[in-house]
């Protein structure tokens, strides 16, 4: 080969591989070997830089890359190989997508002349992946493979997170070609728009300043957006004395313990912030996406509110809920721009509106909505979650959860200060994704406390991790709220198919103590309520992994609750109400 | 509840948009994709319609910039305006696509379709055919002494009409390539 005037480094594909992740200032991959990425766990093999960590299964790697990303900023990166590699990571991929987190999942293929062969261990994967990724890339010569994992990089993190693909075939792996550095400023035209129009600001400032019942609604994308984002937001808060609610996803972005704090609003939120949702006349969206969880009944929803929603991906705006004003932009730097244009126009608000809004939003405070009848004989399960968040919430904590009840009562009994501390799967739901996500969690913040609040039959969907958690000496804390029951389906099957509970029960549990003693962890199992603070006390103090067996009432309901196909101000608070019955039409729904 | 003085009308940087809320009558819009000429990104864009229950009336697709490797891509897709504003928001953002035009609200546009007829027809019926032919200014491209395939090209209107014009006449064959527009005048 002739020299050229910029002679750049010959190496395999594989190589380039590993040096591309470096590059991107990588540190850790999740992932698990397989015949077509042979050649790139060689390399990996070959070096101390990145850290790799064996999971047990590849649905794991990519729940526990989310983990990763979603408590650090950084892009979560995971490898697997082809066919069943590929395919055990769909489920994470469109958890990921749901979520908007970011992260970068690397597939081996069969080499190029066998492509479309069937050949052994091949699947389409950049076409089974296509829909549940931001963007995916099968990569056939090594002289492109750096740029495109740079790009793969940039394309994740920019404008609304995401998860990326890159598949690459054998063949491409052991080729030799150039290296690519990575470039301070990527050439690549994918640019979404950050900065908001000024004119609609402006209309947005002017509706703000004019509002009675103002509410703030924020979402996941304060969070992503970076740290800025919530302090910016806690900014607004504290000048305009507005209250502020969040979805599941965005909780965090400002403290549990702020004096303007509504709770979570939405099918399980709270009573006051669903009430001051649907009464507001200003509704302030910030980095949330009017889901159906939200939202409740579409027709119904908020009704007499002047609505502006800022957001940086177009298609979420009017996708829902038709908004009044609908701004395109980063948080960080829509919300700094917004603070700036209303101080400088003076920082007008209704003060006295204000204070009979806050006066209403007290009265509904006052139903005390959280309210359950706890019991000296068996632990409620929101008296756990009660419990567990006294004794740990002055911690340097981090709490990820499966998909159910407990999910829902973590997020009412658990309150975050900071962004970035609460990691939940909420728009796929996707059932054991704690607890791989815990793993995740615990390797960005080794010195961390990490407890994952589970239920047992999410918990069992990826119970496999144990060997991960116990190779890294992970001292993950699996808090499991343990009601042998499929919960939420059958708090539903209660609600909705008249108490005929199909299949929703475990009638096989393990015993997780000898569980956890199976694999040489601690396992500790908590029956009766007023042994609940010292066990958990010795869950957090032992220094390594723990299985938490907490068994709990068996057929509690988590309200409050929003039925499907009912408006905000249709909540149901408990059970025995007799209006509580869920109509026809609201069953359908999911 | 207090209006807002909001300025009418749709700007490519504005999310805002001033439709009618409560027009939900399906609308038919011409949509011209510009995207990168790349592996699978007609199965992206196709993916996306059927993904998100779109309609896809009429598709057209190939590359028209060989240098730069970009492909033009000319839907014809309906839905009320709430699900157009969604397909063109869901197609601008994906990573292959570089713009994304709603020629029907983007000011006037010419619309062509190409159409190949074969006719089967004997006697005065072969004649008539060749007349229609004449008047809808569609060329002879082939012919047997039993048959003749017609190439018409016009808006799918123009085309449809000649299209129910040969059927009692002995149409036994028709191929279309789908709508290719472009927006009329100067500007792009």
């Amino acid at each position: 080969m002739s020299k050229e005037v910029n002679p750049q480094k010959i190496t395999s594909g594989a190589e380039i591989v590993v040096n591309a992740l470096i590059d991107q200032g990588v540190d850790t991959i999740f992932g698990y070997p397989g015949g077509a990425v042979l050649p790139i766990y060689d390399e990996i093999f070959k070096q101390t830089t990145i850290k790799h960590v064996l999971v047990r299964h590849e649905q794991g790697a990519v729940h526990a890359a989310e983990g990763y990303a979603r408590s650090t900023g950084r892009p979560g990166v995971v490898l697997v190989t082809s066919g069943p590699g590929a395919t055990n990571a769909v489920t994470g991929l469109t958890d990921a997508l749901m979520d908007s987190i970011p992260i970068v999942v690397l597939t081996g293929q069969v080499p190029t002349f066998m492509i479309g062969n069937d050949a052994f261990q091949e699947a389409d994967t950049v076409g089974i992946t296509r829909p549940c990724t931001k963007h995916n890339w099968l990569v056939k010569d090594t002289d492109i493979l750096a740029e495109i994992i740079h790009e793969a990089f940039h394309v994740s993190m920019t404008g609304r997170p995401g998860p990326v693909l890159v598949d690459i075939p054998k063949d491409v792996q052991f080729a030799a070609g150039k290296y690519q550095k990575r470039k301070k400023h990527p050439n690549n035209r994918y640019a979404p728009q950050t900065v908001p129009s000024d004119q609609l600001l402006l209309r947005a400032v002017e509706a703000f300043e004019n509002s009675k019942k103002p509410i703030l609604y924020t979402g996941g994308g304060v969070v992503n957006s970076g740290d800025q984002a919530s302090n910016l937001i806690r900014k607004l808060i504290a000048e305009s004395n507005f209250p502020i609610t969040s979805t599941l996803m965005g909780l965090g972005c400002y403290p549990a313990s702020g004096k303007n704090w509504l709770g979570m609003l939405g099918m399980h939120g709270t009573y006051e912030a669903n009430m001051a949702m649907h009464d507001c006349d200003f509704m302030f969206c910030i980095g949330a996406r009017f889901d159906d969880r939200i939202t409740g009944k579409t027709d119904e929803f908020s009704p007499n509110s002047i609505k502006v929603h800022i957001d940086i991906d177009p298609s979420s705006i009017n996708k829902n809920i038709l908004v009044d004003i609908g701004i395109i932009g980063d948080i960080e730097v829509s919300i700094e721009k917004f603070l700036k244009l209303w101080k400088d126009r003076g920082s007008k608000r209704n003060t006295k509106e204000l204070k009979s809004w806050w006066k209403e939003i007290e009265n509904w405070k006052e139903i005390d909505c959280l309210n359950f009848n706890n019991s000296t004989k068996v632990i409620k399960p929101q008296y756990a979650l009660q419990t567990l968040e006294k004794l740990t919430k002055k911690m340097d904590r981090y709490v990820t959860t499966e998909v159910g009840q407990h999910q829902m009562w973590a997020a009412q009994f658990m309150g975050f200060e900071e962004p970035r501390r609460w990691m939940t799967s909420g728009g796929l739901g996707t059932m054991g994704y704690g607890f791989p996500a815990s793993i995740g969690v615990q390797i960005a913040h080794p010195k961390s406390l990490v407890i994952n609040v589970a239920g047992e039959a999410s918990w069992l969907m990826n119970m496999q991790e144990l060997g991960t958690t116990v190779q890294y000496k992970l001292p993950v804390k699996q808090f499991i709220i343990n009601n042998q029951r499929l919960g939420m389906v059958r708090q539903w099957q209660e609600l909705l198919h008249g108490g005929r509970y199909s299949h929703s029960w475990s009638d096989a549990l393990p015993d997780f103590v000898k569980l956890a003693e199976a694999y040489g962890i601690k396992g500790i199992r908590c029956e009766k309520p007023d042994e609940l603070e010292e066990s958990i006390m010795e869950m957090i103090q032992y220094d390594g992994p723990v299985i938490f067996d907490c068994v709990v009432e068996k057929h509690e309901n988590c309200f409050p609750m929003i039925p499907s196909g009912k408006a905000h101000n249709e909540m149901i608070l408990e059970a025995n109400q007799p209006e509580n019955k869920i109509e026809k039409s609201g069953a359908v729904l999911v | 509840m207090q209006k807002l003085s909001l300025k009418k009308g749709v700007s490519r940087k504005s999310a805002y948009n001033l439709r009618d809320p409560k027009n939900d009558k399906p609308e038919r819009h011409t949509l011209a994709i510009l995207v990168d000429n790349e592996s699978g990104v007609l199965a992206r864009v196709i993916g996306l319609f059927s993904g998100r229950g779109y309609n896809i009336d009429s598709l057209t697709v190939a590359e028209v910039d060989h240098t730069g490797n970009l492909s033009r891509i000319t839907i014809v897709t309906s839905g009320t305006p709430s699900v157009i504003e969604q397909i063109k928001a869901q197609l601008s953002r994906m990573i292959p696509v570089h713009d994304v035009h709603d020629l029907t609200v983007e000011g006037k546009s010419v619309e062509r379709e190409l159409a190949l007829f074969k006719v089967f027809a004997k006697g005065e019926k072969r004649v008539e055919s060749l007349r229609l032919a004449d008047v809808f200014r569609a060329k002879v491209v082939d012919s047997t002494l039993a048959s003749f395939t017609f190439e018409l090209t016009g808006t799918p209107e123009k085309i449809d009409a000649f299209a129910d014009l040969m059927v009692p006449l002995g149409l036994k064959e028709i191929a279309r390539t789908g709508v290719a527009a472009l927006a009329r005048g100067g500007g792009n």
